[in-house]
């Protein structure tokens, strides 16, 4: 529990950094995981090279959920739509620093699913994606 | 009743999980634990009786037809039904409601048709109607629930003069925990000709059940909530309906003759048992109901209404945790809950590290958690081998999940 639940994951859950929402945005995607009831938004503002000027996440989850996406839109400030496409599963598991069991992977990949489908303007998330 | 015999009973209470935890079992409405007989009961088929039932003309067919029997008969007894012939062994709840959906549904209703459920219905006795309403174009209305979580009986019967042609609901919320009085439901329904269709899954394991008293035209439950095998479960049915409906599967034993031109169907209830049926669970549900019957119905409801009592009061000083469900004497041993910016999976999780197992989610009630603005809860479930250990177990669990999110 100390390593899932570690003084990092709370602080990111109870007092996010990215938590709201952008005046204007130009990529923007919303899903939710039905299972837990969970749901989230991601806005991104790029600049004329297409780098991320900066992100926001809005919605509801668990700890690990909204950690996740926090930590992850921290992550991605200054990188290129091109450089999000990249992003794999590890990157995730190597933000939040834990291992997870296959249920609460998929609160922690909540929002490398939404932000895949957002950059790749997706009309539906794509687990394959992920 | 003795529940540290009752514990003795059930080998899996005996083991030490993450790192020498005792098992703290709080998960019995997904499913229950086993006790030793009906593990061994099934053994003994397998090793002594096992042939296919019906038909055969050996010792070992005969034995196991027997015995298969023999169960269908203790199970009728078991809740209350005189003629066992009105017992048919399907996979689960959640099938016996299909095949009424499927079978009867599909004969006797058309469009335009009205069928009612409620607010609290687990998804099983809510997405069968929908798809039959679909096929069918038939209308589905919801009998709300009042603001402590029990069936809004006034609006029952203001739905009643829309003349539904069923009345589907719950004897028991695996939600809410709510008890509802089906007898006074189905008296209801009955006057305006409805048939009436009760989920017994969480009734049957907990409670006495008199289905004959109750006079429900199908009833349905589940072995494994009942300390019986997974795999197996009972649809209930009038035997004028059961009758009436055509056959479900088509295959070997639902059949009385076959013919190049076509078949005639079995008596009830083969008729609605194709092809081998799940014989070893049979026996072993027969097993859990004489398991269940020498320890008492009565005398399990007490301890878990008891358990429930303590229980509530124990958690509702824990704060910023609301309980979901009415009082009490309402309920059976059910009891979810939320807590003020935790989520249930991060509840359920921290409590795993101490070895209490709580189910967090929706529970397969979607509607239920969308009228109670909840995106889901954390549940604790009760059961005979369940004893005040495991309420204050579950309370300092739930203590130190507040205290990591401080």
């Amino acid at each position: 529990m100390d390593d899932l639940y570690r003084e990092i994951i709370i602080d990111h859950y109870k007092n996010p950094q990215h938590k709201g929402k952008l005046d204007e945005s130009d990529f923007s995607f919303e899903d939710e995981n039905p299972l837990c009831g969970d749901r989230l938004q991601i806005e991104l503002r790029v600049d004329e090279n297409q780098n991320v000027l900066d992100a926001k996440f809005d919605g509801h989850g668990c700890a690990i959920s909204i950690s996740a996406a926090d930590l992850l839109l921290d992550s991605i400030i200054g990188k290129s739509i091109e450089d999000l496409k990249k992003l794999q599963k590890k990157d995730i598991l190597d933000l939040l620093g834990i291992e997870l069991s296959p249920v609460r992977l998929k609160c922690a990949l909540l929002s490398l699913k939404v932000l895949k489908a957002a950059v790749y303007e997706l009309q539906e998330a794509n687990d394959d994606l992920t | 009743m003795n529940i540290s015999k009752i514990k003795e009973d059930f080998p899996i209470l005996e083991r030490k999980i993450h790192n020498g935890m005792r098992l703290v079992y709080l998960d019995s409405a997904a499913t229950s634990q086993k006790p030793r007989s009906i593990v061994q009961a099934m053994d003994n088929f397998y090793n002594q009786n096992n042939a296919n039932v019906h038909r055969g003309i050996h010792l070992l067919a005969e034995e196991a037809t027997q015995k298969y029997e023999l169960a269908r008969s203790k199970i009728a007894n078991f809740v209350g039904v005189r003629d066992s012939s009105q017992i048919i062994f399907t996979r689960n709840t959640t099938e016996s409601i299909n095949i009424i959906a499927r079978t009867w549904g599909r004969k006797f209703l058309d469009e335009g048709d009205v069928i009612l459920t409620t607010e609290m219905e687990h998804h099983s006795n809510i997405v069968p109607w929908f798809s039959l309403a679909e096929e069918r174009n038939l209308s589905i209305k919801f009998i709300q629930i009042t603001n402590e979580g029990k069936l809004d009986l006034k609006h029952y019967q203001s739905l009643l003069k829309l003349n539904p042609k069923v009345v589907a609901f719950t004897h028991m919320s695996n939600v809410l925990g709510t008890i509802n009085p089906a007898k006074q439901i189905i008296e209801s329904a009955h006057k305006i000709g409805a048939i009436t269709i009760v989920d017994g899954a969480q009734s049957a394991p907990h409670f006495l059940v008199r289905i004959d008293d109750l006079d429900a035209d199908f009833y349905a439950f589940s072995a494994h909530k009942m300390c019986g095998p997974t795999g197996i479960g009972v649809l209930f049915g009038k035997k004028d309906l059961l009758e009436k409906m055509p056959p479900f599967l088509g295959g070997g034993d639902m059949i009385r003759k076959v013919t190049f031109n076509g078949f005639s169907t079995n008596s009830i209830p083969y008729k609605f048992e194709a092809g081998t049926p799940a014989i070893a669970q049979a026996i072993g549900f027969g097993a859990a109901v004489d398991y269940l019957s020498s320890i008492g119905m009565e005398n399990i409801f007490a301890h878990e209404q008891a358990l429930v009592s303590y229980a509530m009061e124990l958690l509702s000083d824990i704060p910023g945790l609301k309980i979901i469900g009415p009082s009490a004497e309402y309920r059976g041993g059910i009891i979810s809950f939320v807590i003020d910016q935790i989520h249930p999976h991060d509840v359920a999780q921290i409590l795993d590290e101490f070895g209490i197992a709580v189910r967090a989610g929706h529970h397969c009630a979607m509607p239920l958690h969308e009228k109670l603005h909840l995106a889901a809860s954390t549940r604790a479930s009760l059961y005979l081998y369940n004893s005040r250990d495991d309420i204050d177990e579950l309370k300092k669990g739930l203590l130190r999940v507040c205290k990591v999110f401080e």
